[in-house]
């Protein structure tokens, strides 16, 4: 029996073996090259995606393991033509230099806001310890998340 | 191949020096309108300014362009008012992809929206030496500027002879020319259009002065930001081309290792793979990347090494193995730094070390080639798409009219991509696929195969006069490099060296390249000088510094700073560098928390003050002096590469440490807006006083004078062993 994962509400047969890290699956196979490649070792979150929506590392994660799970990737945020307030937020705050590490920080900030609706400066910078920006946003993304929480919590979603 | 670059001098600011090769220049219209269809066209020729910094020596002429290599910007206005300018220089997340649009929507006054910029493809945008040096702001933005005036005054004209009146009393504005005499009006876009106007510019096109600016030193967010949030942008890793495989290139087990034997049989008889071998490449395409690891994990070598020294013994080996002689230009001297030394009150010597440090750009180094009827289209991410293109020409004997490179907007470089390694790999295995063939290379291999900024031993030796007036300076740096070597103090008698010492591991430009450890070994020194004339720090900087600008940022930062501030705890502690470069200055203000129990030391707060002339894009610019802020901390506490025979022994993530967001302390940055100065870079020159004000911080903390760049790698008792 071939692989089936569901990402982004849509379900795909997987013809890369099992123990191919969900990761590569999600951008050469399925094309959703939203997802980045950092470091392959779970050490820079730049692959981060939601799993039953909790943030995980894809590159940490065979493609096995997420099969009957639902898996949210970048692309998968957007509804209708509108942006998740985290990206939105980030849109907002100009968090982002080269944004190659975009995808995973707002993969992990929606993470982090699932679980905590208001998290303080300390809670963000704990979360996002392990999400590497080279281009020294850090402020700017800590207050993105801020500012997402806040709309979050007036307009629900 | 490192083997080839062993015996190599590091050539340290390739970019400043001096080489400017004239081309005859023919316009070829026709094949400019071709690509962009009818409307108004302005080229600037490249003179003086731009030619003769950013044209580096030992470039070949370039004659088989499709466009006139002596063009260095150019601008077409369409039929639908859209704006297109073009330029070699590449996106790399500096952000300049905006503030050059800004410039062009300023000087042409259209809106921002309606100007598109075409940025470092070798086939459609004029040459260029590369997107470095923080050369980009100080000499392609006043090209632009001088192109938009153009070609605004071509409309101008346009219009005139639309309505038979005189140019003089037109005027330009909101995207179209009106006659205030009588109120009438045209747009831009019926002025182009069924037009097929060139001009070649003029030198001396006058350009609207900064006071004046309205779209340009606006806060105007990235363009395209959206697509980088929702993940659609593609880098050159997310490129995928129809029939395109995946390649990956067997290493050696470390540097300068020859094949001996290869077995790759076993890879060979993989139905899905492409194995190539031609001297010591030997590399694998296959149509997924796991059955292109698979392949080359089949492929047994045999190679020949060498012993190599270590991290351990590398600063000896440099002071030892520096040339006997130093070249002229890196030599200079002022007065007598003997007699400045006899007649001083207090004297210093000092040593101080810099480790090898990565880029680390979060997108590793890729590049997807294709191939098609005899030519290359190369995709990549690199900071030098012409040189990288000639390079390519080089290595497959093409002319460089069949190589086309083109770079995507790319996931960072610091000067770390200058480089064509991952090109000319995907292109050897894509020529012998047939194929399309994607090459990313791993964390590893981006740590291991890129390049380094160079290690580097500094020695100072000075004098102070009683009243704390500097009366010697002798300042030699061994490998790391000249940039920022000179002092911007007054010293009537001084001398500065810089030695040359063979590569050790490959190496290169990084942010900012010596002025980092040239600004660390100075800064530090002159933050002892000011201990031993029992001084404050800044008061003994402004004692002996001239520059008004260099005054101002002191100022500045001091002011936001608090400084001088009383201590209120044990293990606080404040320090303060300063300095300038490539135009521009800056001052830092560090705060320290030192726990000398713990061996920790935590910066608590940095205040940094940076005036670059005029802003173009204050929001822009902001980012990029945060973002050095904080990339300077990793290089000050923590960042070295460890190596040993060959091999990088801490190629990883978990190993090689980076700033993350817990290293990050509260950070401000003041931005001097000096409308009445040219524009100068900002992409360097903040992260030059970071590591030192961290490091005299540290010194006011705990009186312990760490002279080493990493300075607390694991901690402060490290530090001090």
């Amino acid at each position: 029996m071939p692989i089936e994962i569901e990402v982004n509400g849509k379900r795909y047969p997987v013809s890369y073996p099992p123990d191919t890290p969900l990761l590569y699956v999600l951008r050469d196979e399925l094309q959703l090259s939203g997802t980045k490649y950092g470091c392959g070792e779970g050490q820079c979150g730049a692959c981060t995606v939601l799993i039953a929506g909790a943030p995980r590392r894809s590159c940490q994660i065979p493609v096995s393991a997420a099969a009957g799970k639902s898996v949210t990737t970048i692309e998968g945020l957007e509804k209708d033509g509108r942006l998740h307030p985290v990206q939105q937020a980030f849109l907002d705050a100009g968090a982002f230099q080269c944004a190659y590490c975009t995808s995973g920080m707002i993969m992990s900030s929606v993470g982090l806001l699932r679980t905590n609706a208001n998290p303080n400066q300390a809670e963000v910078v704990q979360f996002l310890q392990g999400n590497v920006c080279r281009c020294g946003t850090h402020p700017r993304i800590i207050e993105a998340v801020r500012s997402a929480a806040k709309m979050l919590q007036e307009h629900g979603r | 191949m490192s083997g080839a670059t062993e015996k190599l001098i590091l050539e340290p600011e390739r970019y400043e020096f001096r080489a400017a090769p004239m081309h005859q220049f023919e316009l070829a219209r026709r094949d400019f309108f071709k690509i962009l269809g009818a409307g108004i066209a302005v080229f600037a020729i490249a003179k003086n300014t731009l030619s003769a910094q950013e044209t580096a020596p030992g470039h070949r002429s370039f004659h088989n362009e499709e466009l006139p290599k002596d063009i260095s910007a150019w601008l077409h206005v369409g039929e639908d008012g859209t704006v297109t300018g073009f330029t070699g220089k590449a996106e790399i997340g500096q952000n300049i992809r905006t503030a050059l649009a800004q410039t062009v929507a300023d000087e042409l006054r259209v809106p921002f929206e309606s100007v598109r910029m075409v940025m470092a493809d070798t086939a459609l945008t004029p040459f260029d030496a590369g997107t470095f040096g923080s050369r980009t702001t100080p000499t392609m933005t006043p090209q632009l500027r001088r192109v938009a005036s153009a070609a605004r005054n071509l409309l101008i004209e346009a219009a005139a002879k639309e309505w038979n009146v005189a140019p003089a009393g037109l005027v330009a504005a909101d995207a179209k020319v009106t006659d205030p005499a009588s109120g009438r009006s045209l747009k831009y876009a019926e002025l182009a259009r069924g037009k097929m106007l060139a001009q070649n510019l003029p030198a001396e096109d006058p350009i609207t002065p900064a006071a004046q600016w309205t779209i340009a030193g606006k806060p105007i967010p990235k363009v395209d930001g959206r697509s980088f949030v929702t993940g659609h942008h593609q880098y050159t890793t997310d490129i995928s081309l129809s029939g395109m495989l995946y390649g990956k290139v067997l290493r050696p087990p470390s540097f300068g290792a020859t094949l001996i034997s290869c077995d790759d049989g076993a890879a060979k008889a993989m139905k899905t793979v492409v194995v190539v071998r031609d001297g010591d490449f030997v590399g694998v395409a296959a149509p997924s990347a796991h059955e292109a690891q698979r392949a080359l994990d089949a492929i047994h070598a045999q190679w020949k090494e060498a012993p190599q020294i270590s991290n351990k013994e590398i600063f000896s080996y440099l002071k030892q193995n520096a040339a006997a002689k130093t070249e002229d230009r890196f030599r200079k001297q002022k007065g007598s730094v003997e007699e400045g030394l006899a007649g001083a009150a207090h004297r210093l010597d000092a040593t101080y070390n810099v480790a090898y440090i990565a880029h680390a750009p979060l997108e590793p180094r890729a590049a997807v080639a294709q191939w098609a009827d005899g030519k290359l289209t190369v995709w990549t991410g690199t900071q030098r798409p012409f040189a990288n293109r000639d390079e390519l020409a080089d290595v497959f004997h093409l002319p460089e009219s069949s190589v086309r490179v083109i770079v995507p907007d790319t996931g960072s470089a610091y000067g770390g991509k200058h480089t064509s390694d991952a090109a000319i790999e995907a292109a050897r295995l894509a020529r012998a696929a047939g194929r399309p063939v994607k090459v990313a290379w791993t964390r590893e291999e981006e740590f291991t195969w890129a390049y380094f900024r160079p290690a580097g031993v500094i020695e100072i030796k000075s004098g102070i006069a009683g009243d704390g007036t500097l009366t010697a300076w002798e300042f030699h740096n061994y490998h790391s490099g000249s940039s920022g070597i000179e002092t911007p103090y007054v010293v009537a008698n001084q001398r500065t060296e810089y030695h040359a010492v063979p590569l050790i591991l490959r190496s290169g430009s990084y942010r900012g390249l010596a002025a980092t450890a040239n600004h660390f070994a100075r800064e530090t020194h002159m933050d002892a000088l000011a201990i031993a004339a029992k001084m404050d720090p800044l008061d003994f900087r402004m004692k002996n510094l001239s520059n008004p600008r260099m005054h101002a940022v002191l100022e500045a930062a001091a002011k936001s700073f608090g400084w001088p501030r009383k201590k209120t705890h044990e293990g606080q502690g404040f320090g303060v560098a300063c300095g300038d470069e490539k135009g521009s200055y800056v001052a830092t203000c560090a705060e320290v928390a030192v726990d000398k129990k713990a061996g920790a030391v935590r910066v608590v707060r940095l205040v940094e003050a940076f005036e670059c002339g005029a802003i173009v894009n204050p929001d822009g610019l902001r980012n990029q002096v945060i973002g050095a802020m904080i990339q300077g901390l990793g290089g000050a506490l923590f960042e070295a590469i460890e190596f040993e025979n060959g091999r990088i022994t801490n190629a990883h993530f978990a190993s090689y440490r980076v700033p993350r967001f817990r290293d990050v302390p509260e950070i401000e940055a003041i931005l001097l807006d000096r409308k009445d100065l040219p524009s100068t870079g900002a992409g360097e020159t903040p992260i030059m006083a970071v590591a030192p004000a961290i490091g005299n911080a540290i010194f006011d903390a705990i009186g312990v004078r760490l002279n080493n760049l990493p300075m607390v790698p694991n901690g402060l008792r490290s530090a001090q062993d």
